[in-house]
């Protein structure tokens, strides 16, 4: 294929894009002239280039879709939807054929008569004698302005001075009169239009002559000839309009469409260009073009024409000559050449770090900093802004928005920001199919939009920006949300979980359902959507370019989609781990932090219902054991207390850590995609050859750990299965069994304490009598159970139960185990530090009352410290906690005065209205829902139908929690329902309740 | 390896160049064209999890290239005599493989008409992966057909 060909493929291929673009914009918005003068002119380019190269089908479909377009343009269509659409058939039609030019080199064989023949009966129809010959040869020869009166032609006033073009002016004279007549009808006779006859004659006899080709002398076109005399002569007065073509001298389109032709090529450049004029007139019925009369036009025109040739001058004046076409091929090898330079870079560095005095040191710096700078400004050749792939889904939403007979503004923001070619393309259909999937089945019909009472527009809104390395792209919509009950009786239907799972989990969790294999929720699989190609597939594409995407939904207010996508692929830092005795890496941007432990150490790996976790500041991380998921033997397997790291890793909403056996160091990596024989293995996404030589695997995070389990169903914390809201009677605690003395059990809730600690006897200090041992830079008091003993000597294992910065420990000699089953426990009256006497593991186990044990360290453990804060303000929030079960109480009053409250506690709801009778504030109030006497719902009742409190935010409590019960809660009056045991759970809902209720001051009198 | 020779008065008979090498003291031949380079034993990067058949990874001069335990392949037992063995380098479909053998040996002509099809009397699993049986002397020696061998999909179905 010969390079014009080709320069011209490409540069249609970009004007098709764009003029799709923006025919849906215009349609939106008829009145843009500016739009529609871009479109005409590139369709009319087109039109021009295909003619000169001897492309028929394309110079006609081009020449019947500009016919329409100059009517649109001069008012005499109205730009209907009908129209647009056969307008666009007529683009895709382009498209086809020039797919096959690509491809052979030479137009496809085919019939478009059908698609004309739309053309022309949209277009009213019937041509003029000029036009149909024109169709035949590309006569480039003669600007034949074959003036049309312009009809009412709104604000587009041809200038009236002569300046230098008499025969343009008369040309443009007769035009003006004829405007003045009233709308343009094309004229065979001459009618009072001799210069443009003239003109017109010329044309048709080098139409007749089908000869294509361009001339430059007058070459029997005198008056042409002449005209474009004079406009050479303009030329050298006017600036470059390449590109702008904004001639506001009052000229209609047709001098833009004159100016664009000065960038084509040089060859094409002069027929087009000359033809350009002409053709801008293309006279139809009504499609006027005064134009080439007009002196300011054709400044390009005449280069061209003057240099037959040489017309990349103009383009160099301009814009085009700030960028640069290249191959993509050639970036590709580049970027191939600059991993194979980092890499030896880093052999390098590897080779001279070992020896200090080194020679090589310093060059070595230098070129550390060269191949830097050189790897970052390649990576930038690789950036392309993500317009480019939102580039088709404006003429996508607007078809379906025809199809589904639904109003859809398409709102896109951020179209700027860049990323990686590479992640450009792979991302290109996973956001066509969800904003598919929006239009679909997010957004609702006009008519049940206006009943829900939403403005009939549906929007879908794509938003792109940079965060951290990452790249965000949203998709939201204002539909109608994730139909939650459909989306569960599909998953029903599919078996894919069972009513009883279902019940338990929370309606986002539902929500990613749609994720899964096979799903989907169309009831008939329409061509737009609902193919069975699904969002499983979307998410494993894009994950597998490391990204993760995020399905949320508010229903009836619309779902929103957010793509989390790392920037770029090539050139990563990553953190070389060891795993059974191999290493491999670790992408830095998925690493959040790493964790030493040991089973000496504070922090340790602990287990929970055989899931490994680890205690991370306030919540529990589950754990993936590395070495065992890849079936290799871990390092402490042969020595338990060997130190190993858990690197802290965040998967979508899902944070987790991976334990590893040692820790290297963070390396700059090239990724080199894996060989097809290994691209099932989930848990690589890549591999390297390190600074030593050495190949090792790049480990895939993603794939980590949905192989290990942790991401089939969504949890946000562990202690989601410590909290167990099953259905039998009863609550599922947590315990931790110990033994302080001899061989009584005794259990503590596993929720108060806030770590286990070994120390050695040695450590234990006495001050004024009591025991305490210095922990975190304070001394923390140590208290025994009862019957138990503190050791001067020895390992001995602590409780350590933490409020704010004071700390107590409970020492114990040897920690059982932790169960989690229903606690029934027995009371006994009158044994303190005991709250009864449980069934715990089979055996009977005393429960200890912890706070009995905390008051022993602290006399004032409970009681608010705000004298001790300082600034005198009560900063403590009031909190009301009702509950009939004085464990609970006990239980839960601890927990929350940790958090911050001063807890009053009511055993009932009655003592608590009592209370509210008394005059008592609160500034909030937790009250369990089965309770004797007035239960949980009846009591929020008559808290809100009293004024005294009926704007104190109210949380529930409770072991149920299914969905019936939240409503029932809400209806009740409650703000939150939330499950009894999840303590973080409980302090975020009072944390957005405090949110809500800013206002509420926080000195209560008591 | 003896070389056939054409007989002569008879007119040239194509023939085609394959290198010959042994697994398991079985003779292989594979299509000289096909072989990128002869390695002797590398240290190679295990890689958890991946199909038995993948001895692992190793570096060649910058490229990675993927080993293949051709024994594994081949469902012959592993090697037991303490020899490092050697590998031969293939490209398929754009990636370059090492394909780890017993010993190689020369590279010899095979006039193709000479070249039995009727594989009735090879294993299965070597017919999938086989292009044909030639008689040597004292051996037969199997022509490896390189896709095949390597296309694992295929294999995992057979």
């Amino acid at each position: 294929m010969d390079e014009l060909l080709t320069e011209f493929l490409t540069e249609t291929s970009e004007a098709l894009a764009v003029i799709d673009t923006e025919l849906v914009r215009f349609e939106q918005d008829p009145s843009d002239k500016a739009i529609l003068q871009d479109i005409f002119r590139l369709v009319h380019t087109i039109k021009g280039t295909s003619g000169f190269l001897g492309l028929p089908r394309l110079e006609k479909v081009t020449h019947a879709g500009e016919d329409v377009l100059g009517m649109f343009r001069d008012g005499a269509l109205e730009v209907t939807p009908t129209a647009v659409s056969v307008i666009l058939k007529a683009i895709d039609r382009v498209k086809d054929i020039i797919g096959g030019l690509e491809e052979s080199g030479s137009e496809p064989a085919g019939d478009d008569s059908a698609l004309i023949a739309e053309l022309r009966v949209i277009a009213g129809d019937d041509a003029t004698p000029p036009p149909p010959a024109l169709d035949q040869a590309p006569v480039a020869a003669a600007p034949e302005p074959a003036p049309e009166p312009e009809p009412a032609a709104e604000g587009a006033p041809p200038t009236d001075a002569d300046g230098g073009f008499p025969v343009a002016q008369e040309l443009l004279d007769e035009v003006t009169a004829a405007g003045a007549d009233g709308p343009g009808v094309p004229t065979d006779a001459d009618a009072g239009f001799p210069v443009a006859q003239e003109l017109l004659d010329e044309v048709t006899a080098a139409g007749a002559d089908d000869a294509g080709v361009p001339t430059d002398a007058a070459g029997g076109f005198p008056v042409a000839q002449e005209i474009l005399d004079e406009v050479s002569g303009a030329q050298t007065a006017q600036q470059s309009a390449a590109g702008t073509g904004e001639y506001t001298e009052g000229l209609p389109a047709g001098p833009q469409a004159i100016a664009q032709p000065a960038e084509q090529p040089a060859p094409e450049a002069a027929p087009q260009v000359a033809e350009a004029p002409a053709e801008a007139a293309v006279p139809e019925a009504a499609a006027p073009e005064a134009a080439a009369s007009e002196p300011a036009a054709p400044p390009p025109t005449a280069e061209a024409a003057a240099d037959a040739g040489e017309p990349r001058q103009v383009k160099e004046s301009s814009i085009a000559a700030q960028s640069v076409r290249v191959n993509v091929q050639l970036l590709e090898n580049l970027m191939t050449l600059v991993g194979e330079l980092v890499l030896t870079r880093n052999q390098l560095l590897q080779m001279v770090r070992g020896r200090d005095e080194s020679e090589f040191k310093v060059p070595l710096q230098r070129l550390n900093h060269i191949t830097t700078d050189v790897q970052e400004g390649v990576m930038k050749t690789r950036m392309q802004p993500i317009k480019n792939a939102w580039a088709k889904l404006p003429r996508i939403v607007r078809d379906l928005s025809l199809e589904m007979d639904k109003k859809i503004e398409l709102d896109m923001l951020g179209g700027d920001t860049e990323l990686d070619r590479q992640v450009l393309e792979l991302i290109k259909d996973p956001l066509m199919h969800m904003v598919r999937n929006s239009a679909d089945h997010g957004l609702e019909t006009t008519a049940g939009r206006l009943e829900a009472g939403k403005p009939e527009t549906g929007v879908i809104t794509l938003n792109a920006y940079h965060e951290g390395g990452h790249i965000i792209i949203e998709i939201k919509d204002d539909g109608r949300g994730v139909n939650i009950e459909r989306v569960k009786s599909i998953i029903l239907s599919k078996e894919l979980a069972t009513e009883a799972e279902l019940a338990e989990m929370s309606d986002q969790q539902i929500t990613q359902f749609i994720f899964k294999a096979g799903f989907s929720t169309a009831e008939k699989v329409t061509s737009v959507s609902g193919r069975g190609v699904g969002m499983d597939v979307v998410r494993t594409n894009i994950e597998k370019i490391g990204g993760n995407v995020e399905l949320t939904s508010e229903p009836g207010k619309g779902s929103r989609f957010k793509i989390n996508i790392p920037l770029t692929l090539a050139i990563v830092s990553a953190l070389i781990v060891e795993s059974g005795g191999e290493r491999f890496a670790i992408p830095q941007i998925g690493v959040l932090e790493l964790v030493r432990v040991s089973n000496n150490s504070e922090n340790r790996i602990e287990t929970i219902n055989d899931v490994p976790v680890l205690r991370l500041r306030d919540s529990l991380l589950p754990l993936v054991d590395l070495p065992k998921v890849q079936k290799l033997k871990a390092s402490n397997e042969d020595d338990p207390d060997v130190e190993r790291f858990v690197v802290v890793s965040q998967v979508g909403t899902l944070t987790f850590g991976l334990i590893v056996d040692r820790v290297f160091d963070t390396e700059e990596i090239v990724v080199k995609p894996v060989a097809p024989i290994l691209r099932q293995v989930p848990i690589y996404s890549g591999n390297t050859i390190l600074g030593d030589g050495s190949v090792i695997m790049i480990l895939d995070v993603n794939g980590i750990a949905s192989i290990a389990g942790a991401l089939d169903m969504p949890r946000q914390e562990v202690s989601d299965t410590v909290q167990d809201t099953s259905t039998t009677a009863g609550e599922r605690v947590a315990l931790l069994v110990f033994r302080a003395s001899g061989s009584q059990l005794q259990a503590v809730p596993l929720a108060l304490i806030s770590r286990l600690e070994i120390i050695e006897g040695e450590r234990i200090e006495y001050a004024h009598g009591e025991p305490m041992v210095q922990y975190r830079e304070r001394l923390m008091p140590l208290i025994a159970t009862d019957g138990g003993e503190i050791k001067p000597d020895g390992q001995q294992n602590l409780l350590v139960f933490q409020e704010g910065d004071r700390a107590a420990g409970l020492v114990v000699e040897t920690i059982v185990d932790i169960v989690e089953q229903v606690l029934k426990v027995e009371l006994t009256a009158d044994k303190p530090g005991l709250v009864g006497a449980a069934v715990i593991d089979g055996k009977a186990t005393d429960v200890l009352d912890v706070g009995h044990y905390l008051t022993k360290a602290f006399p004032d453990w409970f009681t608010a410290t705000q004298e001790q804060r300082g600034d005198g303000e009560n900063l403590r929030k009031r909190m009301l906690l009702v509950d009939d079960s004085p464990f609970f109480r006990n239980l839960m009053a601890p927990l929350f005065s940790v958090a911050g409250y001063e807890v009053i506690t009511a055993d009932s709801a009655d003592d608590a209205l009592q209370m509210r009778d008394d005059g008592a504030d609160f500034d909030v109030i937790i009250s369990d829902i089965e309770m004797p006497g007035t239960n949980g719902f009846q009591f929020a009742e008559h808290v809100r139908g009293d004024p005294r409190w009926r704007d104190v935010p109210m949380v529930a409590l409770s072991s149920r929690a299914s969905e019936k019960d939240r409503e029932r809660g809400r209806s009740a009056g409650f703000d939150d329902y939330v499950a009894k045991f999840d303590r973080n759970k409980v302090l975020d809902s009072l944390n957005r309740n405090f949110q809500r209720e800013a206002e509420v001051p926080t000195e209560k009198v008591a | 390896m003896s070389e056939t020779t054409t007989s002569s008065g008879q007119s040239e008979r194509a023939t085609k160049q394959f290198v010959t090498l042994t697994i398991a003291d079985q003779l292989f031949g594979i299509p000289v064209l096909s072989v990128q380079d002869v390695l002797a034993s590398q240290p190679v990067a295990r890689v958890p999890l991946a199909h038995p058949v993948v001895a692992g990874l190793i570096n060649l001069r910058g490229r990675i290239v993927t080993a293949i335990n051709m024994r594994q392949r081949m469902t012959l037992p592993p090697r037991d005599d303490g020899s490092e063995g050697m590998s031969v380098v293939v490209e398929y479909q754009g990636e370059l493989y090492s394909l780890n053998i017993d010993t190689i040996g020369d590279v010899i002509s095979v006039p193709l008409d000479k070249i039995e099809l009727n594989l009735a009397t090879l294993d299965p699993l070597w017919r999938s992966f086989a292009d044909g049986i030639y008689r040597l002397d004292e051996q037969l020696l199997v022509i490896l057909e390189i896709e095949r061998l390597l296309d694992l999909d295929a294999a995992e179905a057979a």
